[in-house]
């Protein structure tokens, strides 16, 4: 080929660089927010146990173990999609998986676990959004992977199945659990 | 009959979903009010530079999100506490990461995102420089009488055919 044909393709060249980079850009959804808090402490709370509201719970909860902090509310589909898959998640891998009542109410939320089951081991509630902004919560389900030391590893932004959970959080949940022992 | 009531039935269900999911009220900036003016404008006008991070088009100050109204009362109190504008961004940042902000901070990770557009910019005025530039080079090759008419002819030609 002579020059000039090549020098002819160079626009094309540049023409498909931009439309795979473009082409990239649909596939990404701006609605994940990466979360500043990845590989940081989690942050202190203290809130009261969705069960029993006698009853604080604190950061203390998460160390010992790798937990699932799993941010739910009764009005939010989604997460009634998920439910079951905490369930069977909390079930056959014996995860602890912590709940984080969102913006609800007491009754609602008690009625939900009661009605589709509790996958939780301890349910915090936060209805005002007290620890929910420090946690940078900004939507239902959110689900952070937090390691026995108390280190936010992950944060998976919508609901989980199983796919998600074999793919994306089960390694990391591993990942976690060999490090410790 | 029992088809109307079905009907009628479907049609309340659907009405009162509706009205269910409207909020009760709308959120106004009303209620953030500071002793004095300058600091209800700053808090307008640092609201307005955050970003809503569930509309995501729409500012914290105009959003009429469940979760912006808890920022804007979180803004607020740290305002009350006498936190300044920076260590307001600070805090939201810190929790949300620059995605709250509206104009993202200069940073390594943000520097194609800042200096992209005027490499490109610069990219097209070179070549555009350099294309003008070999314009000028080659002189204007002027037609002669006799190709001028030729041309006419031409086209007159081709004229004909799409008519």
């Amino acid at each position: 080929m002579n020059t000039s044909a090549k020098r002819a393709l160079i626009p094309l060249g540049i023409f498909l660089a931009l439309a795979a980079l473009l082409f990239y850009g649909l596939q990404l959804d701006p609605r994940k927010i990466p979360s500043p808090l990845i590989d940081k402490p989690a942050p202190e709370f203290s809130l009261s146990d969705l069960k029993d509201p006698n009853q604080t719970l604190t950061r203390d909860i998460l160390i010992g173990q790798v937990s699932l902090v799993n941010v739910w509310a009764s009005w939010c589909p989604s997460c009634r999609q998920e439910h079951s898959e905490l369930m069977r998640i909390a079930r056959e891998y014996g995860v602890q998986v912590i709940g984080f009542n969102w913006k609800d109410t007491r009754p609602e939320a008690l009625q939900m676990l009661q009605r589709y089951g509790d996958p939780y081991t301890v349910s915090l509630y936060d209805p005002d959004n007290q620890a929910g902004i420090d946690w940078g919560v900004y939507g239902a389900p959110e689900t952070f992977i937090v390691d026995a030391e108390g280190i936010i590893r992950h944060k998976r932004v919508g609901p989980i199945d199983a796919q998600v959970w074999a793919e994306e959080i089960q390694p990391i949940v591993e990942q976690y659990r060999k490090g410790k022992s | 009959m029992k088809r109307l009531s079905t009907t009628t039935i479907l049609a309340a269900l659907t009405l009162s979903s509706v009205l269910m999911t409207t909020p009760a009220r709308s959120f106004t900036l009303e209620e953030f009010t500071f002793e004095d003016p300058a600091s209800t404008q700053e808090f307008r006008d640092l609201t307005s530079k955050l970003r809503c991070l569930v509309c995501q088009n729409e500012s914290l100050a105009g959003s009429q999100a469940g979760v912006a109204q808890d920022l804007r009362k979180e803004v607020y109190r740290l305002m009350q506490e006498g936190k300044s504008r920076e260590e307001v961004i600070d805090f939201l940042v810190a929790r949300y990461g620059d995605f709250v902000l509206y104009e993202p901070p200069l940073k390594p990770s943000t520097l194609v995102l800042w200096f992209g557009p005027f490499l490109f910019v610069g990219f097209g005025a070179y070549l555009l420089a350099r294309t003008l530039q070999r314009k000028k080079a080659e002189p204007e090759q002027d037609l002669s009488e006799a190709e001028r008419a030729r041309l006419q002819q031409l086209l007159a030609k081709t004229g004909d055919q799409h008519d």
